[in-house]
């Protein structure tokens, strides 16, 4: 089957251009078969590759076409298929699948139904193509492509100039971090001669990195992944990409493209493992991101903001696992996190859809009783990020926790503990403010909520199944080892991704993860009582103040950057529009053009025709010294 | 012989043109151009099939050793195509009725001329091409263009005909230096520059590089570009833009350097320094300008100074890109004006924030405005991309941090671009003149052309890179052996 995984993107690209070409003429079911059933059949033969390379976990590269050739630098249209790339084709096209199944019916009176979906089969054509390639320079292809896919999503409601500015801060945020991963594969081009991950992480080729040119090729290939995976600095762009529809949020800016930072980086690891300084650097710029963005999401109150923090955060969680070298924890997050976290957002997608539009959490409450499947499958969705066993959550979290506390020490470890305790806090927060209490929304809303339909709720259903048993992939040595349950994701990851980390500690992590554990459960009682039993509310925006303003402004990092950034480029734009460009290099040419005018306009009077006739004259001349010469 | 046809078939139909009727001279003149592009296929066929000699010419013509010598190599067959393939879609772009036959008689004299430049193998030859270049386009900026057409025109006019001059006097410089019978031939004019001293060819390469300095233009030579590209008529700025410009970037690889490989090395730093601030400078000002046709002329002078580093880097990376770009930027940029004029012609204006929204009422212009725009940030599987790509490697291999610097062009253009794009095309309806109606037949065709080249040579870039690579080799060559002497 290996030979046809070109069809794997190829399908939603057939889709698209179908979708794009004949727009209006299609109805909206042939739209939603195409657009579903593509993804749907690519997610089969996806599924197919995934088994083959269980049975056998190798790498196969299949050849398609050459691309860029020009001497010894050579970037073609390559499939490479090994287990790292078969686990992300089956999380991209099966919660692609479900999220496109979803949008069906979220999208459903939206005028811009086909265009949507149109985008959306591209975005899943991009995002395989990413990791598909063999060689980094088509894996950009996919990481550009996916960036173009999400600036048109975040302003598919175009006519809001505000998501429209959303969309190109996204954009140019990508793009910052891009320039810098573009550098990154031209060092590695001009230090191994090879863009080829084959060749490039040959042990013999790694021989040709010095420490210096190994750090800064690995800096900026994660200046790249900060910009797509939203980490500090470049972080600020995806809680405004929220502004897309919410299937969008869910499948792009939290299931898949933003972890394209995390495949990059496993992907890499046999380079990455040459550079200690830029290791380190991940591991505190992702624990830095996460213990942030995890204190923002405390005080937000748009449901999907709060999300969208916790998406930052918890892909701070999964760099600061790839710092320690645990790539298969980092990967195997990635892989629960796509689960739980499009749950979570179809499930707040259900509730807005339900409220007719609400996003503010203030403004909600008591929803179980209006949307019961909605409200158990959330349930399940925030037992599973909060790290509750025995649900996805827990084991991944625990096998990163558990690394860093292996490599780093309790220090870091604590960092860890408190940011796991804040993500149970403040899901619990959100899943208490939601949908126990009573409604406080307006008597209207209230009476229009209704259920989602099913082909929204079945997706819903299924995403939830997986959160709760997606962990038993990865089961850790103190549980499997008694029930004879082997950690099958890390010996699966094993061969792709180099180093494969298992914790050594296995007494203490067994009573880390059961500290941990009852600590969760207690926070969450904390939460039932504070949200759910005494009725307390956020208060209302304008009544904050203090360190929660601060926060619910997320530390003004968009005025700091607005003032650092934004602001001085274009008064010196400006500045050297009006001076340097103005006044100096042209009025020094206006200088001379004077003088020259007064001259020519004396040579005139010598002159007294029409030059335009002397210049027909000369090209006349100068075609009949041709003809006479040639002929 | 093919090639000098190539040359000759337009001057006679611009002689032609001049006896048309008005009424139908833009039709007429389409046509003609299609006649040139159906000769190309033909000149295609040689070159690809025949021996690549079937495409020389090489006869003497002027007593003092100037031949009428000419010919087609992997880099000339790019330019020549860009030439040959723009010209019928800068002529469909033709609005206006108050266009004469005459105008359509310059714009076939200014494709001889450009083809001329591009195929020319002999000193005396290029500069006649290169000087017979600027004549159409300053009667096409300066009779057809908007109220500050003479003044700027006359601007234009002096810059490019100072950095004439100063070439000459680089080129005769050479000539002069050729043993016995003094000859024009690029053959033996390479020779004979190989031969000076180091000072004197720092001294050629300068006077030389002024003149292709000003014509791509490279800061700081570039003040008449932006004047005169807003002031020229839209099929002007695509002409200077689109094609002319790319006189400059192609005579620093054909004409320069393989010319003066030691001045060219003395020099180097400094070339590459100012093209890097060009690009930075220029995307600088782009965040600035509220006219979208200034804002479009600003990019490519950024464009243009990243395609000239990468010439300057002068490594088989840096030139195949430089040429690739060459192609790339000519068809984004006649695009852009294009879209300029279409939306000038909507709204009545061009400056950018005097109307909104502009995707609500035109949905196709929105789409392909949107591609076009992609290809002009360089956006993977656009043909931008490639050369972008290729050009900062290129760059990278002489001087990293440089290239990390030229590299900002990635970010300031999506920038200005995107800015742009969305305060004209998106948000709610904000348009003072009623209706605005979408794209025509004329204007779709052309844009989407512009489009699907912009795509398809982003795919297949090997089409293109395949053809150029070898004589890249062979420019090499030649630059290497004359910095063994």
């Amino acid at each position: 089957m290996t030979q046809y995984v070109w069809l794997i993107p190829f399908l939603p690209l057939l889709s698209w251009a179908i979708i794009g070409v004949f727009n209006r003429k299609l109805s909206t079911t042939v739209t939603t078969w195409l657009a579903c059933g593509s993804v749907l059949i690519s997610f089969f033969i996806a599924l197919d590759i995934f088994f083959e390379k269980v049975r056998n976990p190798v790498s196969e590269t299949v050849h398609l076409f050459n691309w860029i050739r020009v001497g010894d630098f050579v970037a073609s249209f390559d499939c490479k298929i090994d287990p790292l790339t078969s686990i992300f084709l089956i999380i991209i096209t099966g919660v692609g699948f479900l999220i496109h199944e979803y949008s069906s019916g979220y999208m459903h009176d939206d005028e811009g139904y086909r265009r949507f979906f149109a985008y959306l089969n591209l975005f899943v054509f991009f995002m395989l193509v990413l990791v598909l390639a063999d060689n980094f320079l088509t894996m950009f292809i996919g990481w550009e492509g996916v960036g173009l896919c999400s600036y048109l999503l975040i302003s598919f409601w175009y006519k809001n100039i505000d998501y429209a500015a959303a969309a190109k801060k996204a954009f140019i945020m990508n793009r910052i971090g891009d320039l810098g991963l573009i550098l990154g594969i031209i060092l590695v081009y001009s230090v191994t001669g090879s863009i080829r991950y084959d060749e490039v992480f040959n042990p013999e080729t790694l021989l040709k990195f010095t420490t210096t040119t190994a750090t800064a090729a690995t800096l900026l290939f994660f200046i790249g992944a900060m910009g797509k995976s939203a980490q500090i600095p470049l972080f600020t762009w995806l809680p405004d990409a929220m502004a897309g529809p919410t299937p969008v949020s869910a499948l792009i800016h939290a299931a898949t493209m933003v972890t394209a930072g995390i495949y990059l980086v496993a992907r890499s690891s046999s380079l990455f493992a040459l550079a200690p300084f830029t290791n380190d650097f991940i591991l505190w710029i992702g624990l830095l991101t996460s213990l942030i963005s995890a204190i923002i999401a405390i005080y937000q109150n748009d449901i999907k903001k709060v999300l969208a923090y916790s998406t930052v955060s918890q892909l701070g969680l999964m760099f600061a696992a790839l710092g320690v070298g645990a790539y298969s924890a980092a990967v195997f997050h990635v892989a629960t996190h796509a689960f739980f976290k499009a749950l979570l957002f179809l499930g707040a997608g259900s509730v807005i859809h339900g409220l007719g539009g609400e996003q503010d959490i203030r403004n909600m409450g008591g929803v179980k009783k209006l949307m019961p499947t909605t409200y158990f499958t959330f349930l399940i969705g925030t037992i599973a990020i909060a790290g509750i066993p025995p649900f996805a959550g827990f084991f991944s979290k625990d096998q990163i926790l558990g690394s860093l506390m292996e490599h780093k020490g309790v220090g870091v470890y604590a960092i860890g503990f408190v940011i796991s305790v804040m993500t149970c806090f403040y899901m619990f927060r959100l899943f208490f403010l939601v949908f126990s209490g009573s409604f406080r929304g307006t008597h209207d809303q209230e009476h229009h909520a209704h259920e989602s339909p099913l082909n929204m709720t079945m997706p819903l259903i299924i995403l939830a199944l997986f959160s709760m048993i997606a962990g038993f992939v990865g089961v850790p040595h103190f549980i499997g080892d008694s029930l004879h349950l082997p950690n099958f994701l890390n010996h699966f990851l094993e061969s792709a991704v180099g180093v494969t980390e298992e914790s050594k500690f296995p007494n203490r992590e067994e009573f880390l993860a059961g500290v941990l554990t009852v600590v969760l459960l207690a926070v969450t009682f904390i939460a039932r009582a504070i949200f759910m039993n005494t009725k307390s509310v956020p208060s209302a925006d304008s009544a904050m103040s203090g360190f929660p303003k601060l926060v619910y402004n997320k530390f003004y990092f968009d005025e700091i950057y607005n003032a650092l950034i934004t602001k001085p480029l274009n008064s010196i734009s400006a500045f050297t529009n009006k001076f340097i460009e103005n006044r100096i290099i042209d009025g020094f040419v206006d200088d001379i053009k004077i003088v020259t005018t007064r001259f020519s306009s004396s040579l005139r009077l010598v002159q007294q025709g029409k030059v335009d006739g002397y210049f027909f004259g000369m090209v006349a001349f100068i075609i009949l010294i041709f003809l006479l010469k040639i002929l | 012989m093919i090639t000098a046809l190539l040359i000759l078939l337009p001057l006679v139909l611009a002689a032609l043109m001049l006896f048309a009727k008005p009424d139908i001279a833009k039709r007429l003149a389409v046509g003609f151009s299609l006649a040139e592009v159906g000769l190309f296929v033909f000149a295609t066929h040689f070159f690809t099939h025949h021996a690549k000699n079937m495409t020389q010419l090489n006869v003497s013509w002027l007593p003092f050793g100037a031949n009428f010598n000419v010919g087609l190599d992997g880099i000339s067959y790019v330019l020549v195509l860009l030439t040959v393939i723009l010209v019928p879609f800068i002529l469909l772009t033709v609005r206006s009725l108050n266009y004469n036959s005459r105008f359509y008689a310059l714009v076939f004299i200014m494709q001889a001329a450009l083809i001329g430049v591009f195929v020319a193998r002999d000193g005396f030859l290029f500069y006649i091409f290169w000087e017979l270049a600027l004549i159409p386009i300053y009667f096409i900026c300066l009779a057809y263009g908007d109220k500050n057409r003479r003044i700027v025109t006359l601007k234009f006019f002096i810059y490019t005909t100072a950095g004439s001059l100063l070439m000459l006097v680089g080129l005769l410089y050479v000539y002069f230096s050729t043993p016995g019978e003094h000859s024009f031939d690029i053959q033996s004019l390479y020779a004979a520059g190989h031969e000076l001293s180091s000072k004197e060819q720092t001294f050629v390469f300068w006077m030389i590089f002024s003149a292709f300095a000003i014509k791509m233009p490279i800061f700081p030579f570039h003040t008449w570009q932006p004047d005169t590209y807003v002031s020229a008529p839209t099929q002007g700025t695509m002409l200077l833009s689109g094609i002319m410009l790319k006189m400059g970037t192609y005579g620093m690889i054909r004409w320069l350097i393989p010319m003066v490989p030691q001045g060219y090395l003395v020099s180097e730093n400094i070339v590459l320094a100012l093209c890097v601030i060009s690009v930075v400078y220029a995307s600088c000002l782009a965040l600035v300008q509220t006219d979208f046709k200034r804002l479009i002329a600003y990019s490519s002078i950024a464009h243009v100074g990243l395609i000239a580093a990468g010439l300057t880097s002068f490594n088989l990376e840096g030139i195949t890109g430089g040429v690739v770009q060459m192609f790339a930027h000519g068809i984004s940029v006649v695009g852009l004006f294009y879209i300029a004029q279409i939306i000038q012609q909507r709204t009545q204006t061009r400056t950018i924030g005097a109307f909104g929204g502009l995707r609500t009422v035109t949905p196709h212009l929105a789409v392909l405005f949107l591609i076009i725009l992609l290809g002009s940030v360089a956006l993977p599987l656009t043909n931008g991309f490639v050369g972008e790509f290729l050009l900062i490697t290129g760059i990278f291999q002489v001087n990293p941090w440089l290239a990390g610097v030229a590299g900002l062009t990635v970010i300031l253009g999506a920038v200005y671009m995107l800015r742009s794009y969305q305060t004209m095309m998106l948000g709610n309806a904000n348009l003072s003149t009623t209706p605005v109606y979408d794209l025509d037949q004329n204007e779709t065709l052309v844009l989407i052309a512009c489009a699907f080249m912009i795509l398809f040579f982003g795919i297949f870039p090997s089409l293109l890179t395949n053809i150029i690579t070898p004589d890249v080799a062979e420019l090499m060559k030649s630059f290497q052996e004359g910095l063994i002497h």
